[in-house]
């Protein structure tokens, strides 16, 4: 457990800085606002225990949120995120567990497990974290259709990154 | 205790993450102009909607009490105007009697009994001798003809109806002054006769009859109704339908009038009688 700190706080620094300082610049048409700082509690150990979870989830959405000046909107979405996750990896769990020394990742539990995974926990992110930030249901279709696509890019760039981990991580 | 330890322990993941959303939604609305004013606002409307609806409520649990200030109130207000009417006229009287300052005393009062079908009908007023009612004093309603009080006990009092064969009233035609006696014909509510109004008088249909204010009982002007039709009598009178202006299907609330100076004038009338 403890080797795997360097590489968190690191991936944590770079995702941080990934979507700061790139991805809160990139706006397709509006609409179009992929958040992939949630990578990193996807990827977190099993093992992590639940209130850690918590902890760290509104360190990281605290994080985002003071450097886009939006204090509590990220927190609260990531906390949520976060909350959902052990039951989200309950109901997905293969049929004899998840094995010790194995991360959520797409190279230990295969491309259609993981995307179910991160598929479940982006939507429930980025809903929560598009209908906080409208907060009002008078646009609701809008905010609807902004928080899907968004999640499609998303969940796209967390795929992407999959593949860069398992080049770069390789043991 | 140590069961308590232990649910809190079992429920910490849930507890930790309400408690952190709640810290995380203080910092959204303390932080955010935009999500504090939606939610100052929503929390607003919530309690406003709410505020209406029970003072509703509560405003129509009282409409007993405030039906009865406002007719309290009404008493009060036709009190004052009728003694500082009163004290204009004052050096006509000859007695300068402070107590005799007032001309008309006006009570209020509520009908608890009431009869439209019968040919003498009646009514029962929910005050008495203790409220201050006496036998022939007269009852309206809004400024529309009652009747006249018959009898008081302590609490209650018996009104003849304008509805009463036996009960004749002194009205006039409002625009010309000519008087006549009104007379209930004993069939059809909304209809009196009134009889005695000489040929020469002129009247149409739609007149309207009020009180002549020549009994002791009614103060002049009060409304009776209004023309409805007539025709010749045999001999020099017309006979004329009125249609009484008070409905007496729907009678609540009525003022009682009593006249102060009743006694003075009838004691002299009954001496100019008694000199003749």
């Amino acid at each position: 457990m403890i080797k795997l700190l360097p590489r968190y706080v690191l991936s944590f620094v770079l995702l941080v800085f990934l979507q700061v300082f790139i991805l809160n610049n990139i706006q397709f048409s509006g609409y179009i606002n992929p958040y992939i700082y949630v990578l990193f509690i996807l990827v977190l150990p099993f093992e992590t225990p639940k209130w850690f979870l918590l902890i760290i989830a509104f360190t990281l959405g605290l994080t985002i949120d003071l450097f886009s000046s939006t204090v509590g909107m990220h927190s609260s979405a990531t906390v949520v995120m976060a909350f959902f996750r052990p039951y989200v990896l309950k109901v997905i769990s293969p049929r004899d567990g998840y094995e010790s020394e194995t991360l959520p990742q797409l190279r230990y539990y295969g491309a259609s497990w993981f995307i179910r995974y991160s598929v479940i926990l982006i939507l429930i992110h980025h809903f929560f974290l598009f209908y906080i930030e409208v907060f009002r249901f008078t646009h609701f279709f809008a905010t609807f259709a902004r928080a899907v696509l968004s999640s499609i890019f998303t969940i796209i760039l967390v795929l992407i990154s999959q593949y860069f981990y398992r080049k770069d991580t390789r043991r | 205790m140590r069961s308590l330890l232990n649910f809190l322990l079992r429920i910490h993941f849930l507890l930790l993450f309400i408690l952190i959303e709640v810290f995380s939604f203080t910092l959204l609305f303390n932080n955010n102009n935009f999500h504090k004013a939606r939610f100052v606002n929503f929390t607003r409307q919530f309690a406003g909607n709410f505020y209406i609806k029970t003072t509703k409520l509560k405003q129509y649990l009282s409409l007993v009490e405030e039906n009865k200030r406002l007719a309290e109130e009404n008493n009060r207000l036709l009190n004052i105007i009728e003694s500082t009417y009163k004290s204009d006229e004052i050096f006509f009287r000859s007695v300068n009697d402070t107590i005799l300052n007032q001309r008309y005393q006006y009570t209020s009062a509520r009908i608890i009994n009431n009869s439209i079908n019968k040919k003498h009908n009646f009514l029962t007023l929910n005050k008495g001798s203790q409220q201050g009612l006496r036998p022939e004093m007269a009852v309206v309603s809004n400024g529309n003809i009652v009747g006249v009080i018959k009898g008081v006990s302590r609490n209650y009092a018996t009104v003849i109806s304008v509805l009463n064969l036996d009960l004749r009233i002194s009205a006039k035609v409002q625009k010309n002054g000519y008087f006549g006696s009104l007379n209930w014909k004993g069939e059809g509510y909304q209809t009196a006769i009134l009889n005695e109004i000489p040929l020469h008088a002129d009247i149409q249909r739609g007149d309207t009859i009020i009180t002549s204010g020549f009994s002791t009982i009614f103060p002049e002007g009060i409304l009776i109704g209004y023309i409805k039709d007539f025709e010749e009598k045999a001999g020099s009178f017309y006979e004329i339908d009125v249609e009484l202006s008070t409905d007496f299907k729907r009678l609540n609330n009525v003022n009682v009038i009593g006249n102060l100076l009743q006694a003075e004038r009838k004691k002299l009338e009954k001496q100019a009688e008694k000199n003749d």
